[in-house]
């Protein structure tokens, strides 16, 4: 069991408010991804969960028990740290067994323990080495495996990827996502990268300077933002922001059109363009245009598209795709 | 680029860097080599570095006049044993000052308010005080009283400061002349002192704390651990703080997080803190001095017997500073690598 239930959470660092009332509700066995641009405050949130933090107002519910005044250790949750964290005096054996220890288990079922988490992690045949001497990634596994032996009520991962090389990144995603897919144990995940963030949760969690944005699955982020804050982040390349009259002419303040619901023509269309740079990617193509009078477009077409700079083009949006936001930003139905 | 330089510059820099070296070391290889001469040779004007004669008898002589390895042992237990005790006191201390840096955010005062606060409670004593002409010998409770009354917004102020701060006034504790401090002490050591006394509930005098292990043990204890607490701090300064955090989700206790994770890590710092506590404690001169004469005398002592009234006896003195500085040196020489590593731990990163 592991539900996580934040009722009006908030957190001032003396006179900074960085959280300033979160209501959240994560289920058991749930991936959910933290997000948001840097100084968002996701990651204190993570560690008001964990308990690292005290709130300063408001309350934490684990598995429907009160424990904002429980410390770290009674919490019953495991936690994945940025830097890792390892132990660097232990071995990786004692680095995972660490816990166990803690909690007082008998030293066969530690062994029966470290072993099994060993083998989950390919990491059987380095128990003897220290932290040192192990690549980025076998630490960033043993900090993993020092929190699945515990088999702890939730995980909490900081950032966990982001000392990783690129490659590393993608494959310790897969793993993770295995791993949660395996265990079935909440996970809450928190990164700036708006990628691990779509392709690991099940829930999303958007903030913005303290609050919330948006919660929902990724696919309901990316087809429904509630704001232009959450329209602007999700999504890669970046969704497109239109005001003025084609804004206007379907009932809204700014328009947002995300690059790759387009339609793109050099005779005739909604928008006229002059192409800046076009990016080749093999299976895509960046396009970065000069509208007329609108400002700056990114356009993702699909396969090799013959574009060059200083040519002129017409760009019609997708109507169906069209999202419009009120003077407020807010969503527009 | 590398920088060039001739032969000629590097042999220069050598001979000069060598001739400094053996300047500053002068004055301990006199003495060594003063220690082998007799004592005629050892007082010749003018002095001659190397003499014939070379003798033994100075060790011996000394050694049959005072026990060499009794003040061996007091050394050793008064320097070990404040070490010891001051680790003990200072982990837990730098911990605090290093991860918990601001510790009551619940108190906040004015400098000014706490100013008028304590000078009040101050004030407040001194009143209490004066119609009974500032004696309080007799009254056991009111001297508790009166402590607490001061203390403890003292204790409170320092409490709620920056660990910056209390550092500093920590280290400020060391800037004042030891002599300053001497009266006051020397009261507190003399059994027939103003604590040292029948108080009725407990014959406070059946325990001196002049002459003995357990008044210099504590004492020495306390001079150096702003400087222990000082050192430790920089050390623990250096460890990641997500590691305690790590320890923390992992279920350990304080105890645990202080004894398992923080403690081994700091190891290089908390080894270097430890001999260079041991090293000033085992040269400590002043408090020994005047707060010991026979049964907890260290090796300062030794050596002062030998500059007495009667003359100056420089090989026998020679000789009694040999001995003396004979086990730190060693200690020192083997642990030279360990003192450095640690002196400059976390320096380059």
């Amino acid at each position: 069991m592991g539900s996580i239930q934040l009722k009006s959470v908030r957190k001032a660092f003396g006179a900074v408010s960085v959280i300033n009332g979160v209501d959240l509700d994560i289920k058991n066995g749930e991936f959910a991804v933290f997000v948001g641009p840097s100084g968002c405050g996701k990651s204190t949130l993570l560690r008001l969960i964990a308990g690292l933090e005290d709130v300063t107002a408001g309350e934490v519910l684990i598995d429907g028990k009160d424990v904002t005044d429980v410390g770290p250790a009674q919490r019953g949750l495991a936690m994945v740290f940025q830097s890792y964290a390892l132990y660097p005096h232990m071995s990786v054996r004692n680095n995972i067994a660490f816990a166990l220890k803690m909690a007082g288990e008998k030293s066969d079922v530690i062994e029966r323990k470290v072993q099994k988490a060993a083998s989950t992690l390919n990491l059987t045949d380095y128990l003897d080495r220290k932290p040192r001497q192990l690549s980025g990634g076998q630490r960033q596994r043993v900090a993993i495996g020092r929190a699945i032996v515990r088999e702890p009520k939730a995980f909490l991962f900081d950032e966990p990827l982001s000392n990783l090389d690129a490659a590393l990144r993608v494959q310790m995603r897969v793993e993770i996502g295995e791993l949660h897919n395996d265990l079935k144990t909440t996970m809450i995940y928190v990164t700036h990268d708006q990628v691990e963030a779509m392709t690991m949760a099940d829930k999303i969690v958007v903030l913005d300077r303290g609050s919330v944005a948006q919660v929902g699955s990724p696919l309901e982020l990316y087809n429904r933002p509630n704001g232009l804050f959450v329209a602007g982040f999700i999504g890669s390349p970046k969704m497109n922001f239109i005001k003025g009259p084609s804004a206007a002419k379907r009932g809204a303040d700014t328009v947002g059109i995300r690059p790759e619901h387009v339609a793109i023509s050099t005779t005739a269309g909604e928008w006229p363009a002059t192409v800046r740079l076009a990016e080749h990617l093999g299976s895509d193509t960046f396009v970065h245009a000069e509208g007329d009078g609108i400002g700056p477009l990114t356009l993702r077409l699909e396969g090799e598209a013959p574009l060059k700079p200083d040519q002129r083009i017409f760009v019609t949006p997708r109507e169906p795709n069209v999202h419009k936001f009120d003077k407020n930003g807010r969503r527009i139905d | 680029m590398a920088r060039k330089t001739s032969v000629a510059a590097s042999a220069a820099t050598t001979i000069v860097a060598w001739a400094f070296g053996l300047l500053m070391f002068f004055p301990i290889l006199w003495t060594a080599l003063a220690a082998f001469k007799t004592e005629a040779n050892a007082y010749t004007m003018p002095q001659t570095l190397f003499s014939s004669g070379w003798t033994f008898e100075n060790f011996g002589i000394v050694q049959e006049r005072s026990d060499y390895f009794r003040y061996v042992f007091n050394t050793v237990v008064i320097s070990f044993g404040s070490t010891f005790l001051g680790i003990l006191f200072a982990v837990p201390a730098a911990w605090s000052m290093a991860f918990q840096p601001i510790a009551a955010p619940t108190v906040k005062l004015s400098g000014k308010v706490w100013a008028l606060i304590i000078l009040g409670a101050v004030a407040l004593a001194a009143v209490i005080l004066l119609p009974l002409g500032w004696d309080i010998s007799d009254r056991p409770l009111l001297a508790i009283v009166l402590l607490l009354l001061v203390g403890v917004p003292f204790g409170v102020w320092i409490y709620t400061r920056r660990t910056g701060d209390t550092l500093l006034w920590m280290l400020s504790t060391k800037m004042m002349p030891p002599a300053g401090a001497l009266i006051p002490i020397y009261l507190i050591f003399n059994r027939n002192g103003l604590v040292f006394r029948d108080w009725g509930f407990v014959n406070l005098s059946d325990y001196t704390l002049m002459d003995s292990f357990w008044g210099m043990v504590p004492l020495m204890m306390l001079l150096n651990l702003p400087i222990v607490i000082w050192m430790l701090y920089t050390y623990f300064k250096e460890i990641p703080f997500e590691i305690l955090e790590a320890a923390r989700m992992d279920g350990a206790s304080l105890w645990n997080e202080l004894t398992r994770v923080l403690t081994p890590m700091a190891l290089p710092g908390i080894a270097s803190t430890v001999l260079l506590n041991i090293i000033l404690a085992w040269n400590e001169a002043f408090w020994t001095l005047n707060l010991t004469n026979k049964y907890a005398a260290p090796l300062s002592f030794f050596i002062s017997e030998y500059s007495s009234p009667e003359g100056q006896f420089w090989a026998k003195l020679s000789a009694a500073s040999t001995m003396a500085i004979a086990p730190i040196l060693v200690l020192g020489w083997f642990s030279q690598r360990q003192l450095v590593r640690g002196l400059t731990f976390g320096a380059v990163k």
